[in-house]
């Protein structure tokens, strides 16, 4: 990546964001302006945008993703436009999710968003939820993803103009998921989805992140550039569903991270099919005693896809849990990375940590890179991780086939159980159906 | 002989078999008729399993000699699906298990795929469902088993009695049954000699590895061979299961050419 063309991405950036600086966040809030501390909290993001520097693959975090193609490419920010019906949306909608947010190019869409539990929560758009929520929205947005050294994080923030945001009151729990659908319709321009997701103490929720496309000409790229954060108080309870499934020319950049609380607990699992390049960072942050985070992962490319997932664990007091399950299945000329650290931090006695890193390449131009990162510096701490990358088991094939089953069907039936052992631990049963029909019909080649 | 105007099943002459580097099977003769019960006894080592995988088709094993008619096929140019569709079984000594896959979905098929290559109807899951579960009665085998994954986290026995299930649906020509017996307690041992024995028809044959007399107390065969470093020495009736039991495989040495039982 040569140095001209950063900047010329970068300046045109920030042109477009000049034009609108006073935009419109302070145009939909208070006039009395109490969100300055937005416009601040974005003025800063501005400024660590415009001092950090492209990543390349000189960067030991970008080592196996080239982006340098990225910088290349001049996509302003997306501007609102024509909505799509909700008959176009209706594949995507979970029946299990009765309250739902949709945001098309990053915009809020009310007419295609339906909210039916207001009672158990504040759910809304940020510039909606901003007035009357201030203080709450003020002490989470932008306290956990990081925008200091981290460029996409700082774009997004910089980009700041509405976004999805859940809090979740003391001792309510919300019984049924909550979808939060983000539609790419535009081409040759770049969304900046932004989540919020508070869960007081002893609360419950289940969050669904959806990253899906809706262009005519599914040839063209866009970026989608995401940020979402979730904050879980003591005892908080969240279980978060992520899917990218965006179009096979698309590029996906996304940041979130996690804090917890004492006693609370985070269950993740996320699903990347989509994408020409994504890349996800997942920071989970476990800041109270015996906080427990459960994560899964499952990347399924194909052609020339790349996924790239980088997860930072860290446990930063004693007694707490992570447990972490990660895999990709590579055909074609796909590259999966994958990079999951685990911190151990010094005096967390009783850390009790997992991870296993298992990958499947289904054809000989596949590639997966996966680097297991240990950092420990506690004594009294169980941590287990392994990693694991292979073709199919060819004495499972074998046993297939010695009882009828041609070869493509053993190996389709073991790939799809590849994948479907992660899918097991999604948490709404017509998602979890919408998933495995998705994988299968990726898996089987014929 | 009480089968000699039986069809023949199978028909293996001369037959050789390497690994990458070594010869394993040196020259197999195996004749084996409907109705007819074959037991296979031997050392360790001796190559009774390589035999067996390699009539069902194991990738691992050229065959560098010899020919094998099943049925009046050439066997060994059908891939391994083929011959279970033909009506090969296998029994492995060793079932391994596949996570991910579950036992219900693997066994339906199974079944509907070698039912459809046979001209049959499919079962639907219900259909199936049902079917199965009258199948692992005979087999005294808990339903739950159709839940969990292929063999994962049975245990030595359950494993053994999956097999016997999936031969029970699948109702080969030929069955063999790879040492199905060890690891079984003696319940389970009655219980699976029971399937088998109800499997077993004039139809059919079933070739049994065992190190065993108990389980021919329960499957009487036909003809019990000795295989030794690749090749079958000696063959017999029901007696010679019992002389090596009393004797040991030494015994062979010091009595080659008196022979027990006839020759198949
Ligand atoms: N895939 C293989 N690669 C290398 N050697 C093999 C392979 N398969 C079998 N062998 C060797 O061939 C010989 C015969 O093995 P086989 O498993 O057929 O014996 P067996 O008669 O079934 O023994 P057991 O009674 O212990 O089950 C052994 O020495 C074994 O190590
Ligand atoms: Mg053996």
């Amino acid at each position: 990546m040569s140095e001209p063309a950063n900047v010329d991405y970068l300046s045109c950036l920030f042109k477009s964001l000049d034009a609108k600086a006073d935009g419109k966040i302070n145009a939909d809030t208070s006039p009395e302006n109490p969100q300055s501390w937005l416009k601040q909290l974005r003025a800063q993001a501005i400024e660590n945008a415009g001092q950090l520097k492209w990543p390349t693959i000189k960067d030991e975090e970008w080592r196996f993703t080239d982006i340098s193609s990225l910088a290349k490419l001049p996509f302003k920010p997306a501007q609102p436009g024509q909505v799509p019906a909700l008959s176009d949306i209706q594949p995507y909608l979970i029946k299990e999710a009765v309250n739902r947010l949709v945001f098309v190019d990053g915009f809020f869409a009310p007419e295609l968003s339906s909210i039916t539990s207001e009672n158990q929560m504040c759910i809304g758009n940020l510039s909606a939820l901003a007035t009357q929520h201030a203080n709450t929205i003020m002490s989470h947005l932008g306290q956990y993803v990081k925008h200091q050294n981290n460029l996409f994080a700082a774009l997004n923030t910089a980009f700041l103009h509405d976004g999805a945001v859940i809090v979740v009151p003391q001792n309510n729990v919300v019984d049924l998921p909550v979808h939060l659908l983000f539609i790419a319709t535009q081409v040759e321009t770049t969304h900046y989805p932004r989540c919020l997701i508070v869960g007081e103490a002893n609360s419950k929720i289940t969050v669904i992140e959806d990253y899906v496309a809706l262009q005519n000409n599914a040839e063209d790229a866009y970026i989608t550039n995401s940020v979402a954060e979730f904050k879980l108080a003591a005892n908080a309870q969240i279980q978060h569903v992520r899917m990218q499934r965006e179009n096979q020319n698309a590029f996906h950049l996304a940041n979130c991270a996690v804090s917890l609380d004492h006693a609370s607990r985070y269950q993740a699992v996320s699903v990347s099919l989509g994408a020409k390049i994504s890349r996800y960072n997942l920071d989970v942050r476990l800041e109270a005693e015996t906080a427990e985070s459960i994560i899964n992962g499952l990347a399924l490319i194909t052609d020339q896809q790349l996924a790239d997932t980088h997860t930072c664990i860290d446990h930063l007091k004693p007694n707490c849990t992570s447990h972490q399950k990660h895999k990709c299945i590579a055909d074609d000329n796909a590259h999966a990375v994958f990079n999951g650290k685990i911190i151990v931090r010094p005096n967390t006695q009783k850390t009790n940590s997992s991870q296993s890193s298992r990958n499947l390449l289904l054809s000989d131009k596949a590639r997966i890179d996966t680097k297991p990162q240990l950092e420990i510096f506690a004594d009294d701490v169980k941590c287990a991780h392994g990693a694991t990358v292979g073709q199919l088991d060819k004495e499972e094939i074998f046993y297939l086939k010695s009882r009828g089953l041609s070869e493509l069907t053993a190996r389709n039936l073991l790939t799809y159980a590849f994948g479907a052992e992660i899918l097991d631990s999604v948490p709404v049963a017509s998602l979890k159906h919408t998933l495995e029909q998705i994988v299968l019909n990726q898996t089987q080649s014929c | 002989m009480k089968n000699q105007n039986n069809k023949t099943i199978l028909d293996v002459q001369n037959l050789h078999a390497n690994t990458q580097s070594t010869e394993i099977l040196k020259g197999i003769n195996l004749t084996v008729k409907s109705g007819e019960i074959h037991a296979i006894m031997g050392l360790n080592g001796s190559g009774k399993s390589t035999f067996a995988k390699v009539l069902a088709g194991h990738p691992d094993y050229t065959v560098t000699q010899g020919n094998i008619q099943f049925e009046q096929q050439d066997l060994l140019a059908l891939s391994p699906e083929e011959r279970a569709q033909a009506g090969i079984f296998l029994a492995f000594q060793y079932p391994i298990e596949i996570p991910g896959v579950a036992n219900s979905q693997f066994l339906r098929l199974a079944y509907n795929t070698i039912q459809s290559k046979r001209g049959n109807d499919e079962l639907d899951p219900l259909e199936f469902d049902d079917f199965v579960r009258e199948k692992m009665k005979l087999l005294e085998m808990n339903p739950d088993f159709l839940d969990r994954s292929v063999n994962e986290g049975f245990s030595g026995g359950e494993k053994k009695r999956n097999e016997i299930l999936q031969m029970a649906l699948l109702e080969p020509t030929l069955g063999i049954l790879d040492e199905t017996d060890s690891g079984l307690d003696i319940d389970a041992l009655k219980i699976v000699a029971k399937g088998v024995n109800h499997l077993s028809n004039a139809q059919n044959a079933m070739i049994l590895i065992t190190h065993y007399q108990r389980l021919l107390d329960h499957i009487v065969p036909d003809y019990v061979h000795v295989m030794e470093a690749g090749r079958i020495v000696k063959t017999g009736g029901k007696e010679l299961a019992l002389e090596l039991e009393k004797h040991g495989y030494d015994w062979l040495h010091d009595d080659r050419h008196n022979n027990v039982g006839v020759s198949a």
